[in-house]
C-alpha cells in the first residue's frame, strides 16, 4: 500500500470508527443502567466529567445524527404530539422524543442522565436541562460563563472585569466538583484531571492547525462534511488520549495532503466559508449542491462555535489544573458565542487568509442563537468586504422547513454570479 | 426636574387613566424626546430586568425597550425569518429614529435577545452592551460575579452622565424605585383583593407607563390614581379569576388584555415581570451595587428565563396562582419565542397535574384581531361557570 492509501482518508475513517465505539459505549452504560453526564458542545467539560468515568452524552449530537439518519421528522413529530411547538429548537424535540422513548436512537441507546452540565452559551441548554429537572428529577448544574459584552471588548488576563468573570466560573468549578463526586460515587482526582487536561491541550493544539492547514490550495478538508466528522471526535472524545491520538493523526494526514498538493474529492473553483449550522435533514445533498459547482468550503463559523471555541488552541496550565480551566472555559466559550454574535471581524479575516470568493449565510428556523443575527452580519460584512454572499434559510432538522428545489436554484444563481463577477474583474484587468 | 408627562394632573380619574393610555400607545415616545429636548440623556434597555436605579442615579433616563405597534419595515432586512415581533419593533425604534438613546444594553435572556446587542451596536454609534445577569444563581458567589457587572454598568454609564456615579446618588435612586416597587405591588394587590375596581388593561397601562417615565413621576401618579381606583364606585363581580401567563417579554396588545378583562377578572400575570422582579426593599445604604445583586438573586420574582433550582417552573405558577386565588390559568406565549413556548408545556403539564383549568394560546403584539381568540375564551369561560 502507498504512502497516499494509507494516509490520505485515514481521518474520515477513523472518525467513523471511534464515533460508532463510543456510541457502543454509551449503549453498554444504559444497559448497565448507568446514569450518564449530559452536556452540551459548548463547554461541556468533558475534561472534568471525564476523570469522575461518567459516561458523556452530547444530546446535541444524537439529535442531528436522527436528522442525518432521516428519522427526525418521527422523533419531532412525538414531540410535538408531548405538547412542544414546532416554533422551537428541533434538537430538544428530537432528545424529548429520545427520552420518551428510554433513550433509544438509531446508533443505539443513550443512558439517562444523571447530571446535567450546561453553559449559557446557548439559553435554550439552560431550558432543556429544566426538562431533565422535570422528567427524571436530574440536577441540573448551570455554568456560567459570561461573554464578550460588546464587540471588540475582550479583555484578557489582569484587566479587573476577565479577573472578575475568571473567580465567578472557578467558584463555580469548585461547586461542581462536589456534585459529580456525589452522582458518580467517585473522589476528584487532581492528577487524572491533569492527565486529561494534557489530552484537551494536545487535541486543541492540533484543532488550532487543523484549521490553519485549509489556507492550502486546494483545501485539504471540506468544512462543512468532513469538518462534521472532526468536530464530533473533538467533542465526544474531548480529554481522552484516543482522542488526543486521533487528532495528531489527522494533522499528519491534512499535513500530507499539502506536501503533495492532494484536496477534497471536489475539483476546487471556488472558496467557500459557511456560517451557520448544517442542513442535516438533506446533508450530502447539501454539499453537493456547491460541490457540483466545484465549490468547496475552506472554513466555517460552525468549526469554532461548535468546538466550543477549540480553534484558539488554549492551552491548559498542568501545574494549576483548576484555575486554568476556568480560564480556559472562559475564553474558549467566549470565543465560541463570539464567533456567533460578533463574527464580521472573524468573517472579515477568514476571507483574507483562505483566499475565500463567497460567503454562504444558512440560518436555520430551529437556532436562533446561531441565526438571528446573520443578517444584519452578512449586511456588515458586505460594507467590508467586496465579497459574494449567499443568504439561504432552512433548518437542522425539520425537512417541512428544507425545500431542496428552491435552495438549488438560489445556489445555482449564486455560482452564476460568482463567474460572472470573476469574468467581470479579468475583463477590467486586461483593460488595464 | 423637567416634567415629562403632566397630561394626568387635575383631570378626573377616567380621563386621567385616559392620558396615561394614550402615553402607553403613542409610538412617538413623547416623554423620551420631552427628556432629551431639556438636554437629558438616555439609556436604553432590552427586557426582562435592568439595575435601572444604575442609570437613574447618573441622572439619566432609563428607557424600557420592549417593542411597539410599529411596522419594522427598517428592520426587517437585519433579520431573518423566524423570530418573534418584538426584537424586531425594538429595532425598528432605532432605525426609524422614533426613539434617540445614548446607550442601549440587553440580556442573554434567550437567545434570540442575545444577538440583539450585536446588530444594534452594527447600526447605531453608540455603547451597546450585554449585561451578563447571572444564569447560575445557585452559585454561592453569583452576588458577588453580579455587583461586579452592576460596577461595570455604572463605569459604562459615567462619561454619559459626565460625572462619577456614588454611592449616595445610588442610594436616593434605590429609595425612589423601593418606593415605586412599593406602589405597583399596592396595585396589584388591589387587582388580586378587588379586580372589580380597575380592569385587566387599567393595571396595565399604569404599570407599564413605568418603563417610560422618571420613577418619581410614575410614584406620583401611583400615589395619586391609586386611592381613587380604590374609591371609586363599582360592583363586585363574579367572573372567573384567572392568573395570565407569558407576558415576560413580547407584550400583547392592550387590546389583547382589555379583552381578556372582559371575560374574567385578571387578578395576577407575568406581565413586564422586569419592572416587578424585586418583591421587596432593597437596602439601599451601605453598598447600593452589593445591594442590588442580592436583591436582583435573592428578593426576586420568576420567569422562564432565570434558572434557579430554588424556582422550579411548575410550582411557582401554582404559588402564583394560589397567592392570587385564581381558578384559572391563561397560559399564553408570544409567537417564536423560544423559552415562551417551552415553558408553556411545563405550565400546561403542571396545571393538568394539579387539576386547575386553563387557556392556551399565542399571541403577537401586532395583532389587530381578537374576535376568535374571543369567542375561544369565553367559551373556556362559560364551560368554568357551568361546570
Amino acid at each position: 500500500m502507498t504512502a497516499t492509501a494509507e494516509i490520505v482518508g485515514r481521518g474520515n475513517s477513523d472518525g467513523a470508527r471511534l464515533f460508532r465505539e463510543w456510541f457502543a459505549d454509551l449503549t453498554a452504560a444504559a444497559a448497565e443502567g448507568r446514569g450518564a453526564a449530559y452536556v452540551f458542545v459548548m463547554g461541556s467539560l468533558a475534561e472534568l466529567l471525564r476523570t469522575f468515568d461518567l459516561p458523556i452524552v452530547f444530546p446535541e449530537i444524537n439529535s442531528l445524527q436522527t436528522a442525518v439518519r432521516r428519522v427526525a421528522h418521527e422523533y419531532l413529530a412525538e414531540a410535538e404530539d408531548y405538547g412542544y411547538s414546532p416554533d422551537i429548537c428541533g434538537y430538544v424535540k428530537a432528545d424529548v422524543a429520545t427520552q420518551l422513548r428510554g433513550g433509544a436512537l438509531p446508533m443505539g441507546r443513550i443512558p439517562k442522565p444523571a447530571v446535567s452540565v450546561l453553559t449559557n452559551a446557548c439559553n435554550t441548554y439552560i431550558k432543556w436541562g429544566e426538562i431533565w429537572e422535570r422528567m427524571h428529577g436530574t440536577p441540573a448544574f448551570v455554568l456560567d460563563v459570561p461573554g464578550s459584552r460588546a464587540a471588540g471588548l475582550r479583555p484578557g488576563p489582569g484587566d479587573a472585569d476577565f479577573e472578575g468573570d475568571r473567580r465567578y466560573v472557578l467558584a463555580q468549578l469548585r461547586e461542581l466538583i462536589p456534585v459529580l463526586e456525589r452522582v458518580s460515587g467517585q473522589r476528584f482526582d487532581v492528577d487524572r484531571l491533569r492527565e486529561s487536561l494534557r489530552h484537551a491541550n494536545t487535541m486543541s493544539r492540533a484543532w488550532q492547525r487543523l484549521l490553519e492547514l485549509n489556507r492550502s490550495r486546494p483545501s485539504v478538508f471540506n468544512a462543512l462534511s468532513d469538518g462534521t466528522i472532526f468536530l464530533g471526535v473533538a467533542n465526544a472524545l474531548r480529554g481522552s488520549a484516543a482522542g488526543a491520538a486521533y487528532f495528531e493523526d489527522l494533522v499528519e494526514e491534512m499535513e500530507y495532503k499539502v506536501a503533495h498538493g492532494i484536496g477534497t474529492l471536489t475539483e476546487e473553483k471556488w472558496r467557500l466559508v459557511f456560517v451557520g449550522v448544517p442542513c442535516y435533514p438533506i446533508f450530502r445533498r447539501f454539499n453537493e449542491l456547491f460541490g457540483e459547482w466545484g465549490g468547496t468550503f475552506v472554513n466555517s463559523t460552525y468549526l469554532w462555535f461548535a468546538s466550543g471555541g477549540t480553534n484558539l488552541g488554549y492551552q491548559y496550565d498542568l501545574a494549576h489544573p483548576l484555575e486554568s480551566l476556568a480560564e480556559g472555559l472562559l475564553v474558549s466559550v467566549r470565543d465560541a458565542m463570539d464567533s456567533m454574535f460578533f463574527q464580521t471581524g472573524i468573517l472579515a479575516d477568514m476571507i483574507d487568509a483562505f483566499h475565500v470568493d463567497g460567503v454562504v449565510f444558512h440560518p436555520i428556523k430551529s437556532c436562533r442563537t446561531v441565526s438571528t443575527g446573520l443578517a444584519d452580519n452578512r449586511r456588515a460584512l458586505m460594507e467590508q468586504r467586496d465579497v459574494a454572499t449567499l443568504f439561504i434559510e432552512s433548518d437542522m432538522m425539520d425537512r417541512r422547513v428544507v425545500s431542496e428545489a428552491q435552495l438549488k436554484n438560489r445556489v445555482d444563481a449564486f455560482f452564476e454570479g460568482l463567474a460572472a463577477r470573476k469574468a467581470s474583474a479579468a475583463l477590467a484587468q486586461s483593460r488595464r | 426636574m423637567t416634567t415629562l408627562f403632566a397630561e394626568w394632573r387635575d383631570r378626573p380619574l377616567d380621563d386621567a387613566l385616559a392620558a396615561c393610555r394614550d402615553l402607553l400607545d403613542d409610538d412617538r415616545f413623547p416623554t423620551v424626546r420631552r427628556w432629551r429636548e431639556a438636554g437629558g440623556k438616555v439609556i436604553g434597555h432590552f427586557q426582562v430586568y435592568f439595575p435601572e436605579e444604575i442609570a437613574h442615579a447618573g441622572g439619566l433616563l432609563p428607557f424600557k425597550v420592549r417593542g411597539a405597534a410599529v411596522e419594522p419595515t427598517r428592520a426587517e432586512s437585519h433579520f431573518g425569518s423566524y423570530l418573534c415581533s418584538i426584537l424586531k419593533t425594538s429595532l425598528e425604534l432605532t432605525l426609524s429614529g422614533r426613539v434617540e438613546l445614548e446607550a442601549f444594553f440587553t440580556h442573554p435572556i434567550c437567545d434570540a435577545a442575545r444577538n440583539l446587542a450585536a446588530v444594534w451596536g452594527r447600526n447605531t454609534p453608540y455603547p451597546c452592551q450585554i449585561v451578563y445577569l447571572p444564569q447560575n444563581a445557585n452559585s454561592a458567589h453569583a452576588a458577588e460575579y453580579l455587583r461586579h457587572e452592576y460596577d461595570r454598568v455604572r463605569r459604562v454609564l459615567e462619561p454619559i452622565a459626565g460625572r462619577a456615579i456614588g454611592e449616595a446618588d445610588l442610594a436616593a435612586s434605590i429609595a425612589v424605585y423601593n418606593e415605586n416597587r412599593a406602589l405597583i405591588r399596592e396595585l396589584y394587590a388591589l387587582k388580586r383583593d378587588a379586580p372589580w375596581q380597575l380592569g385587566a388593561d387599567e393595571a396595565y397601562v399604569l404599570t407599564a407607563i413605568g418603563g417610560l417615565l422618571r420613577r418619581e413621576e410614575h410614584n406620583e401618579i401611583l400615589r395619586a390614581l391609586l386611592p381613587q381606583i380604590r374609591g371609586r364606585p363599582a360592583k363586585a363581580r363574579d367572573r372567573i379569576r384567572v392568573v395570565f401567563e407569558g407576558g415576560f417579554c413580547e407584550q400583547p396588545p392592550l387590546d389583547l388584555i382589555r379583552m381578556i378583562g372582559r371575560s374574567c377578572h385578571v387578578v395576577d400575570d407575568d406581565l413586564l415581570i422586569g419592572l416587578r422582579w424585586i418583591v421587596s426593599d432593597v437596602v439601599p445604604d451601605g453598598d447600593p451595587l452589593g445591594s442590588l445583586a442580592v436583591a436582583y438573586l435573592e428578593q426576586s420574582s420568576h420567569s422562564p428565563v432565570q434558572h434557579d433550582a430554588r424556582k422550579p417552573k411548575g410550582p411557582m405558577l401554582l404559588e402564583r396562582i394560589r397567592a392570587a386565588r385564581a381558578q384559572a390559568a391563561i397560559v399564553t406565549a408570544a409567537k417564536m419565542c423560544e423559552p415562551g413556548l417551552e415553558e408553556q408545556v411545563v405550565h400546561t403539564r403542571t396545571l393538568d397535574e394539579a387539576g386547575i383549568p386553563y387557556f392556551v394560546s399565542e399571541f403577537e403584539e401586532n395583532m389587530t384581531s381578537f374576535e376568535q381568540l374571543e369567542i375561544q375564551l369565553e367559551t373556556f369561560v362559560e364551560n368554568l361557570l357551568f361546570e
